[in-house]
């Protein structure tokens, strides 16, 4: 029993990892970059969620702060990629790579510049326990795990079923042939900048509702743990970051339910290294041939 | 007026001008094709009409429009429609599915499903393969894959970029018989080859292209006829 309720929390956690994974994925897969300010839109989420929250407990602006988080970090991500890494287009991808971790460190300082380095309480909502069938669960931890699983299945539809999502396929393959297809490349990248950044803003209100303490570096370790995800999965492959995401959510959760708790990270980070010795390419990753 | 007109296209690649000044046009109905060895700078005209690569000078302008600085996807909209050197079909996405982005210009749900039928008609192992993952389809079946993907925009002008490259002499000629039969039913080509041969038999007019330059242009006929370019191109 115990043992099924640590499988729920590392399922619901693993959606938490998988929807951040899916940005670094998604942003990897159509613009062949990777976007290490990614964590860092989690971080502004928070600062946003606790600015909108205020000091009042009403649960309208728990609602308002959800809306206003996914609203800043749709505007914030679409804007870093048109100001920084748009302007990089066709540059070599380690100025890009530098760039985007110059970006990163940008949000942190300007984020320690209004809130300061201490860090922060949150409470996003006041949420009881679920008591079913002889298990006790977090609400939290059952809406996260219902939230995630829902945005996972429409975003797998959006990209099998719509035309921008043919067109993301499209993109992410060969960019020139899809602009003859008549694509806009720059305006699929721009759709792309702004689902990953409404997933990372979706994610840092989970995140916050699991470890509620916000500070500028606080999207620094799901960020990075993501991002471990989105290659353990296959780097740019989309099912690839949601099971990336999930085998990391359960592998911390049964590890922090162990005496092995203090070194949950570092296994996660060896699983990493084995897992890259042996397949290189991630779980579900593509043996990209370079073309000439 | 030609349906288009190149002039004086110059284009760089990199520090070197790969084109150097080529001017030709393409007649309404015509096939016009340009042949010429590997590196003479076939392929980078292409590219740069379709606005891939950019342009260091001269000037495009199809169907009265100047199209010197239009950005590549906007061209086939316009009827502009390409099948690029080495097909690059969508090899992750279903036949259907690589079908479907070549309408992505166009919004027209009845429209698509008769262009759709033509297209099966065309090519019935489309059809047949149509739920299949386009990576797994066969160089020639590719090939017939990237031309109805360019046919199904119902491009006025169609360019093809190398069509038997990599293809067994079979599927070759099968490409040539369908580029007439396009031609035919009312599509203008251009068509950019290394057989000379096969271009130059089916061509109205075409241009030699040497390291940058137009050398030689005539009827496909002339061109067959003429001596210098028998030994050059058309293995003596």
């Amino acid at each position: 029993m115990n043992f099924l309720v640590t499988l729920i929390n590392g399922l619901s956690l693993g959606g938490v990892y998988a929807l951040i994974a899916l940005g670094y994925t998604m942003v990897y897969g159509i613009a062949k970059m990777l976007n290490f300010a990614h964590g860092d839109i989690i971080m502004v989420g928070g600062y946003t969620v606790l600015v909108a929250l205020g000091t009042s407990g009403k649960p309208i602006f728990t609602v308002i702060a959800c809306v206003a988080a996914i609203v800043v970090c749709c505007i914030l991500g679409v804007t870093i990629e048109k100001v920084a890494y748009k302007p990089l287009r066709g540059a070599s991808p380690l100025a890009v790579l530098i760039t985007a971790i110059g970006v990163s460190y940008f949000l942190e300082g300007l984020a320690q510049i209004f809130f300061g380095t201490n860090a922060k309480f949150v409470k996003i909502a006041e949420m009881g326990i679920l008591h079913i069938g002889g298990l006790s669960i977090g609400w939290d931890t059952v809406i996260t795990l219902l939230v995630s699983a829902a945005i996972m299945a429409a975003l797998t539809l959006f990209v099998k079923m719509t035309k921008t999502g043919r067109a993301m396929v499209a993109v992410s393959e060969d960019k020139a042939a899809a602009s003859l297809m008549g694509v806009n490349v720059n305006a699929i990248i721009t759709v792309t900048f702004a689902i990953g950044s409404i997933l990372a803003a979706v994610a840092s209100i989970f995140y916050l509702m699991r470890y509620p303490t916000l500070n500028n570096t606080m999207g620094a370790m799901p960020g990075i743990k993501a991002f471990t995800a989105a290659v353990i999965g296959g780097i740019g492959s989309i099912p690839g970051a949601m099971i990336g995401g999930i085998v990391l959510g359960i592998i911390e959760c049964v590890f922090n339910s162990t005496p092995l708790a203090p070194y949950t990270v570092a296994i996660e980070f060896a699983i990493l290294i084995v897992l890259l010795l042996v397949r290189p390419n991630g779980i579900l990753g593509k043996k990209r041939r370079e073309k000439v | 007026m030609a349906l288009l007109e190149v002039n004086d296209l110059q284009v760089n690649y990199g520090l070197i001008r790969a084109v150097k000044g080529v001017s030709f046009k393409v007649e309404q109905g015509e096939i016009v094709a340009l042949i010429g060895a590997n590196g003479a700078g076939k392929t980078t005209i292409m590219h740069a009409i379709n606005g891939i690569i950019p342009k260091a000078g001269g000037n495009v302008v199809f169907d009265g429009n100047d199209i010197t600085a239009t950005p590549a996807h906007k061209l086939v909209g316009m009827g502009l429609a390409q099948v690029p050197e080495g097909r690059r079909i969508f090899g992750e996405l279903s036949v259907f599915d690589n079908l479907k982005l070549g309408y992505y210009c166009k919004n027209d749900a009845k429209h698509f499903n008769e262009k759709l039928e033509e297209m099966y008609t065309h090519f019935p192992i489309l059809k047949e393969r149509s739920r299949q993952i386009a990576g797994t389809l066969s160089g020639g079946e590719q090939q017939m894959l990237a031309m109805s993907r360019a046919l199904m925009s119902d491009p006025k002008l169609l360019l093809l970029d190398e069509p038997s490259m990599g293809l067994s002499p079979l599927y070759v000629s099968n490409v040539f018989e369908i580029i007439k039969q396009v031609n035919k039913l009312g599509t203008t080509v251009l068509l950019v080859e290394q057989n000379a041969k096969m271009a130059l038999s089916i061509a109205n007019h075409a241009y030699v292209l040497e390291i940058g330059n137009i050398s030689a242009s005539g009827t496909g006929a002339e061109l067959l006829g003429n001596e210098s370019i028998q030994k050059a191109y058309l293995g003596g």
